[in-house]
């Protein structure tokens, strides 16, 4: 009994505490990896010892305590042969209560997503050394085996060692590139989970991993308004998670869900942020993403959706950030609010990569649908399904196929 | 902590270049010297041949072998590198970002793996 409740006591405070004191046992000497396993000792120690002298008072204090002396015995095994790594310098201020200090997490984060640093390690980086994900849990979704995530985690924290990648927040000049470096990296651990080509191997826990660093950030940067509107977006999106596929799992176009599913808890804390942003008067990428879910959102208390807002929004999108995702969803929307063929002719200036986009033949499918073409609808779903990986999205396109109803060349001959 | 900034640029760039633009590249550089000297910072520096003056020598096969260089035939070639010794990568990143270099060429930013006492 005690011991099951060390063990929660401890994931409990793994979980809260993990970047925080890594990033605090790191920051001096940028050494990560001689961090972690400083840390890991701590967390194996706490677990052997807690169930028989009890959870102390201030479990993140012990952990501390127990993590920098093991980091100093390290040092002294090392001394011989290296020389000072800062680290005397961290254990010579004796503070070992990490409320009495203040929070590194946030330069962890930008150490992570600095420039110096491959864009496509930054995320499993961040999972790792904030939230104390290991390789294994990390690689399934990005599509490596655990070795070559493990190697490519040691590389990039070997180079912000040997490099020596400074644990500080950017000048205010910097703030902003910076800043969008984090938020992207955050947002690409968001995006893993939610895209439907990889939706049906998740359980969603990267995008709760994902919320819990736009939390962190929005919390420790509550004047950058980017910030706030990745926590709101990924709240937005995650209202909507029991709505997404219908009892077949088949995908449920947002328009389409039962508004009934939604978080309207979520909703109403993400609108919260989104409001604060907005106030702070810079717009940006991630407040618009946002806005634009907060109006769908919307559609639960008003009963309609306003495609012509939404139309806008996208049009203010597709301007500082002209992604091919959002030029599609831009198309959709304004086959909504005009019509289908305005929408059509948006996905035209997409341009021929839109014939192998999945998204785009999609849309152009539903498009074509919507303006009577059954015909070339049915020709574009068909494309549009060879393009498609995720059983959900199939499933959706198999039945918006059927319901443009029969082909009238393929209908089955007797004999 | 000491870092080398490798200048790497298209040399073809430079074969139609002026006695009187050179000269002018000349005073540019020095003045990117002199900024590093009088920040503290400067180590060394070199500003090398074009490439095609390049002889490259090996052992590795048991014998001398010495040929024509340069050992890799790029478009962006070695042209020259600055010592610097700042506290981080960002500062080091800053003074790559002056390097009169970095506006035609590009410049890569390489940690010492020397002991800091050397």
């Amino acid at each position: 009994m005690a011991e099951t409740e060390a063990h929660v006591r401890a994931a409990e405070v793994a979980r809260a505490s993990y970047g925080r004191l890594l990033a605090l046992l790191a920051a001096r000497s940028g050494a990560i990896i001689e961090a972690e396993d400083a840390l890991a000792d701590a967390f194996r120690r706490a677990l052997e010892r807690w169930p028989e002298t009890g959870i102390p008072d201030r479990p993140e204090a012990w952990l501390m305590t127990v993590a920098r002396n093991a980091l100093t015995d390290r040092h002294r095994a090392r001394a011989r042969e290296a020389p000072a790594d800062g680290i005397e310098d961290l254990l010579s201020e004796g503070a070992t209560d990490p409320e009495d200090i203040p929070d590194e997490r946030l330069k962890l984060m930008f150490v992570c997503a600095h420039p110096a640093i491959s864009p496509a390690i930054r995320t499993p980086l961040m999972l790792q050394t904030v939230l104390g994900l290991e390789a294994v849990e990390i690689a399934p979704a990005f599509l490596v085996s655990p070795t070559a995530m493990a190697q490519r985690l040691v590389r990039a924290k070997r180079k912000i060692r040997e490099s020596r990648v400074p644990f500080v927040l950017p000048a205010t000049a910097e703030m902003p590139a910076r800043l969008e470096a984090v938020l992207e990296a955050i947002y690409a651990a968001f995006a893993l989970d939610w895209q439907g080509g990889t939706l049906e191997a998740r359980d969603g826990s990267l995008a709760r991993e994902a919320m819990y660093l736009a939390d962190l950030v929005a919390a420790l940067l509550p004047d950058e308004p980017e910030a706030l509107g990745l926590s709101a977006l990924i709240r937005l999106s995650r209202a909507r998670l029991p709505a997404r596929l219908d009892a077949e799992g088949a995908l449920v176009p947002l328009d389409a869900q039962d508004t009934a599913l939604w978080d309207t808890g979520l909703i109403a804390a993400a609108n919260r942020r989104l409001t604060a942003a907005h106030a702070l008067g810079r717009p940006g990428r991630f407040q618009i993403e946002a806005a634009i879910q907060s109006a769908h959102a919307d559609r639960a208390r008003t009963g309609a959706t306003d495609w012509p807002a939404i139309a806008l929004l996208y049009a203010g999108l597709t301007r500082i950030a002209p992604t091919a995702g959002a030029r599609v969803a831009e198309a959709v929307a304004l086959g909504h609010a005009r019509s289908p063929d305005t929408g059509l002719a948006a996905l035209a200036r997409l341009g021929p990569g839109a014939d192998t986009f999945q998204p785009a033949m999609a849309a152009r499918a539903y498009l074509e649908a919507m303006a009577g073409r059954t015909e070339a609808a049915r020709a574009s779903y068909r494309s549009a399904l060879t393009l498609t990986v995720d059983t959900a999205s199939r499933l959706y396109l198999e039945r918006a196929l059927r319901e443009i109803g029969p082909d009238p060349e393929k209908t089955p001959r007797k004999g | 902590m000491r870092y080398t900034l490798f200048l790497y640029n298209d040399e073809s760039a430079f074969a139609e270049v002026t006695p009187e633009q050179m000269a002018e590249e000349q005073k540019i550089y020095g003045a990117y010297i002199e900024a590093l000297q009088t920040a503290g910072v400067f180590v060394d520096t070199d500003w090398l041949q074009p490439s095609g003056t390049a002889t490259v020598l090996s052992l590795r096969t048991g014998e001398r072998q010495v040929q024509d260089g340069p050992y890799a035939d790029t478009k962006e070639q070695l042209g020259g590198y600055f010592v610097i010794d700042v506290p981080d990568l960002d500062a080091a990143l800053a003074w790559a970002e002056k390097c009169p270099s970095a506006r035609y060429g590009l410049v890569e930013v390489r940690p010492s793996a020397m002991p800091a006492d050397g």
